[in-house]
């Protein structure tokens, strides 16, 4: 026996009722959970930053500027996973070249690009061009060549100029809303729109995705957020984590109601693919989706969260709740992201048995591998906040239009 | 903060805004972007176009097709991955349907549930339906799997990036990853044995001719004689594949 | 316009002509001909090798046993369906050979009882208890196995 085929002779003495020949190994690993987890994340820190600056929530000013730095730290990984897992990655610049515009993944390059060019790397430029001229004057050796650069060989910072940094980049933000959406809601409807899978098929799946985006990116942020302070060892500003908590508790309601509404619809309407989905739910996914995703993910901080609007306890307590729940969300939304792709393989498309996963420790799809496109990003994120530290910032400027 | 100067200047944002997400909306219906209209497409009628049948009322489960396929088009010997297989499948007496396919056919088959509780019990070989809607080709983001002008779904192995989203999108489970290549490979009705006028090898090498195929636009081809004489399925047909498959005495239990 | 927005759109005008550019480059010189994908795929696909020649190859050489088998109830049934690929034969005859299957089982695998058969396509025989031991081309020429 070939050792490069063991383990597929092992999956296939584990098949439970028939698959189709074909279906024996999972196509989508644990790189494909990571993406949408990490454009999710993208997308939610985005929309956290975005409530402070166009909806002019001013409590969540002091993460305007970590939310926008941590959404661009996700973004310059998001790509990773998906190059990795593609079985010819030298071949993937064909996406940009030739996309076949029938195909919602065509528009992932453009879609990437356009967000981390136009939107992130662009919103931070308006709100860091000021002080990266100011920077480049006091810095010396990398960092003052790094500024230099960055700020286009500009250094124009009279009022007159900061005023246009101020409205374009409220236009940025405007339109970084919508795609926002986009990002995160078309890998969504890549799996929404696959008719072949009852488990992906439904009209909720990009909003669903969107609004579990929202939960895991406020939660990050929230996070990033405590951990900076407590690095810097400085007070925490209460109001403001009080009210990311808040927002935090508002949008796991909604994203709570609508994957609740699509399993009710699914149950009420109890089509041909019923038995099997109820097998797969009750069966293979118990753990991951009834006690991670809901009742970790969901419940628990939805009840603690909820006490908490009306019951208030001491600074610390409340400090340390947020930790938790914070923690317990980002690994609800994981294990979301786990039962819609690891899940939907799971089942053999023709409703008439089961195959099996088996996470590797090493090798390309691997845990380790994982992990690494995990921990990068704050590698990434502790870069960028030596060389745009928010807390040495001069100027002011994501304020509305005067 | 609403300032009564700006007024002006974002109804004009607005206006442009508006004219340009309209435009595209409207382009978005013009042949070569029509990415939401894919599945409304309609045949043309013109040149030969392949269909495929197959008679469940022959099919003795031999998986001499399955075994030809993997010699012909050199697929890899192992159970994991198919070109063309067969089903067997076993409605007992008590309603439970058990399907079997082990190694695909290739084997052949042996009689794993007692006479007396059969209620009914019949072969079915799989192999790609070369839909002409077909959900594959509309998923491909690169454009390396697509429709032939004969109507044989292909795959184009120098740029498949092996993405493996075709093969989420099939709904009949034809489509694998090659262990060496690295990319998506699948059924593709010998075309290299049609475009030398010979027929594909697993229609060749079935003793009891259960499996056809021939040109659809041809009223007197053996496939259209096929489909205006027997009762003809295809599978899933909900899913509006538009699937040239055709099979005669197709049971609904068969997926 | 401030000198922010001027020096931005420069720069977006410079990136967007490098990805026009590239693209022109990149995209392969088939691709378009008949739809999105690469017009040289067709000929790719279509210029592999055919294994199996098909039984009229057979005739040219072997036509005594064509024409017995054509008198059988086997007559429908392809040469290489139970001898196996042609190709390597055609090209060297005498020393490529083809299968000469010969046992019980390869004959059972058509002809074994199993309900899912249907009895109008195949005459099927209990190979258990039907002359067991014994090879069936002992009493049934595979090319005119009709007794």
């Amino acid at each position: 026996m070939n050792p490069e085929f063991e383990h597929l002779y092992q999956a296939l003495s584990k098949v439970d009722g028939y698959i189709y020949p074909n279906e024996i190994e999972l196509s989508w690993s644990i790189l494909i959970v990571l993406y949408p987890y990490i454009t999710g994340l993208v997308a939610g820190a985005f929309i956290l930053a975005s409530l402070e600056r166009v909806f002019n929530v001013k409590s969540l000013k002091p993460t305007y500027v970590i939310a926008l730095l941590t959404a661009f730290a996700f973004m310059l990984v998001a790509t990773m996973p998906l190059i990795f897992h593609l079985g010819k990655p030298f071949r993937a610049w064909e996406i940009m070249i030739t996309p076949h515009l029938t195909s919602a993944m065509a528009i992932f390059g453009f879609v990437y690009l356009w967000y981390l060019m136009v939107v992130l790397l662009l919103e931070i430029w308006f709100d860091y061009r000021a002080d990266m001229v100011v920077w480049s004057k006091e810095a010396t050796g990398l960092k003052k060549w790094l500024y230099k650069a960055f700020s286009l060989g500009i250094t124009d910072i009279s009022p007159e100029s900061r005023k246009w940094d101020n409205k374009l980049g409220y236009v940025v933000t405007v339109i970084g809303i919508p795609s926002a959406f986009l990002l995160h809601g078309y890998v969504g409807f890549i799996f929404g729109s696959i008719k072949a899978n009852p488990w992906w098929s439904t009209v909720m799946m990009p909003v669903i995705f969107l609004f579990s985006a929202m939960v895991s990116g406020i939660a990050l942020v929230m996070l990033v957020f405590m951990v900076i302070n407590y690095i810097r060892k400085q007070k925490i500003d209460m109001i403001c984590l009080d009210t990311i908590a808040k927002y935090l508790f508002y949008i796991i309601i909604i994203d709570f109601t609508l994957e609740s509404l699509d399993q009710i619809h699914r149950l009420y309407e109890a089509e041909e693919s019923f038995e099997i989905i109820s097998l797969l739910m009750s069966g293979k996914l118990f753990v991951t989706l009834l006690i991670f995703q809901v009742f970790f993910g969901m419940i628990v901080p939805l009840i603690t969260l909820g006490t908490l609007q009306f019951y208030k306890p001491k600074e610390k307590v409340r400090q340390f709740i947020y930790l938790i729940i914070g923690l317990l969300v980002l690994f609800g939304i994981f294990f979301m992201r786990w039962n819609v792709v690891i899940g939907g393989q799971l089942f053999s498309k023709s409703f008439y048995g089961f195959t099996s996963f088996k996470l590797s420790l090493i090798g390309s799809e691997g845990f380790l591998m994982a992990s690494i496109w995990l921990i990068v990003p704050f590698i990434i994120l502790a870069f960028l906040l030596w060389l745009f530290p928010p807390w040495k910032k001069i100027h002011e400027e994501n304020i509305m239009v005067e | 903060m609403k300032n009564t100067k700006e007024n002006p200047s974002r109804r004009n944002f607005i206006k442009k805004t508006g004219i340009t997400l309209g435009s595209l909306l409207v382009s978005s219906a013009l042949p070569p972007f029509n990415a939401v209209l894919f599945a409304a497409n309609k045949p043309t009628g013109k040149g030969i176009w392949y269909g495929i049948g197959i008679d469940i009322e022959k099919c003795i489960g031999c998986g001499n097709c399955a075994k030809t396929c993997k010699i012909e088009n050199d697929v890899p010997p192992e159970p994991f991955f198919f070109r063309s297989w067969v089903e067997q499948y076993t409605i007992k007496n008590d309603g439970t349907i058990k399907v079997e396919s082990p190694n695909g056919g290739i084997d052949g088959f042996t009689q794993s549930v007692p006479d007396n509780e059969i209620e009914k019990s019949f072969f079915v070989p799989k192999m790609c339906n070369h839909c002409y809607k077909s959900p594959c080709v509309q998923v491909c983001p690169v454009g390396a799997t697509f429709e032939s002008p004969e109507g044989v779904v292909l795959v184009d192995e120098k740029y498949c990036i092996g993405c493996r989203y075709c093969v989420q999108a099939c709904p009949y489970g034809c489509r694998y990853i090659h262990p060496t290549k690295h990319v998506v490979d699948k059924c593709t009705l010998c075309y290299h044995r049609l475009k030398k006028g010979l027929n594909p090898a697993c229609m060749e090498n079935c003793p009891t001719k259960a499996r056809i195929s021939g040109d659809l636009n041809d009223p007197e081809s053996e496939i259209s004689k096929f489909i205006r004489i027997k009762n003809v399925y295809v599978l899933k047909p909900h899913l509006n594949t538009g699937s040239k498959l055709y099979y005669n005495a197709l049971n609904q239990e068969v997926r | 316009m401030p000198i922010q927005l001027k020096r931005l759109l420069i720069l977006g005008v410079v990136l967007f002509s490098v990805f026009l550019l590239l693209k022109y480059l990149m995209t392969p010189d088939s691709f378009g001909q008949y739809g999105h994908y690469r017009g040289k795929a067709l000929e790719e696909v279509a210029s592999l090798p055919a294994k199996y020649v098909g039984s009229n190859i057979c005739n040219d050489c072997h036509d005594s046993i064509v024409t017995i088998k054509n008198e059988g109830t086997h007559s429908g049934i392809a040469c290489e369906s139970c001898h196996g690929p042609g190709f390597k034969h055609i090209e060297d005859p005498e020393n490529e050979k083809m299968v000469r299957p010969g046992t019980r089982e390869f004959c059972a695998h058509c002809h074994a009882f199993n309900k899912a058969r249907p009895g109008r396509a195949i005459t099927q025989q209990n190979i258990k208890e039907h002359n067991p031991g014994d090879k069936c081309a002992e009493c049934h020429n595979p090319h005119q196995p009709q007794l």
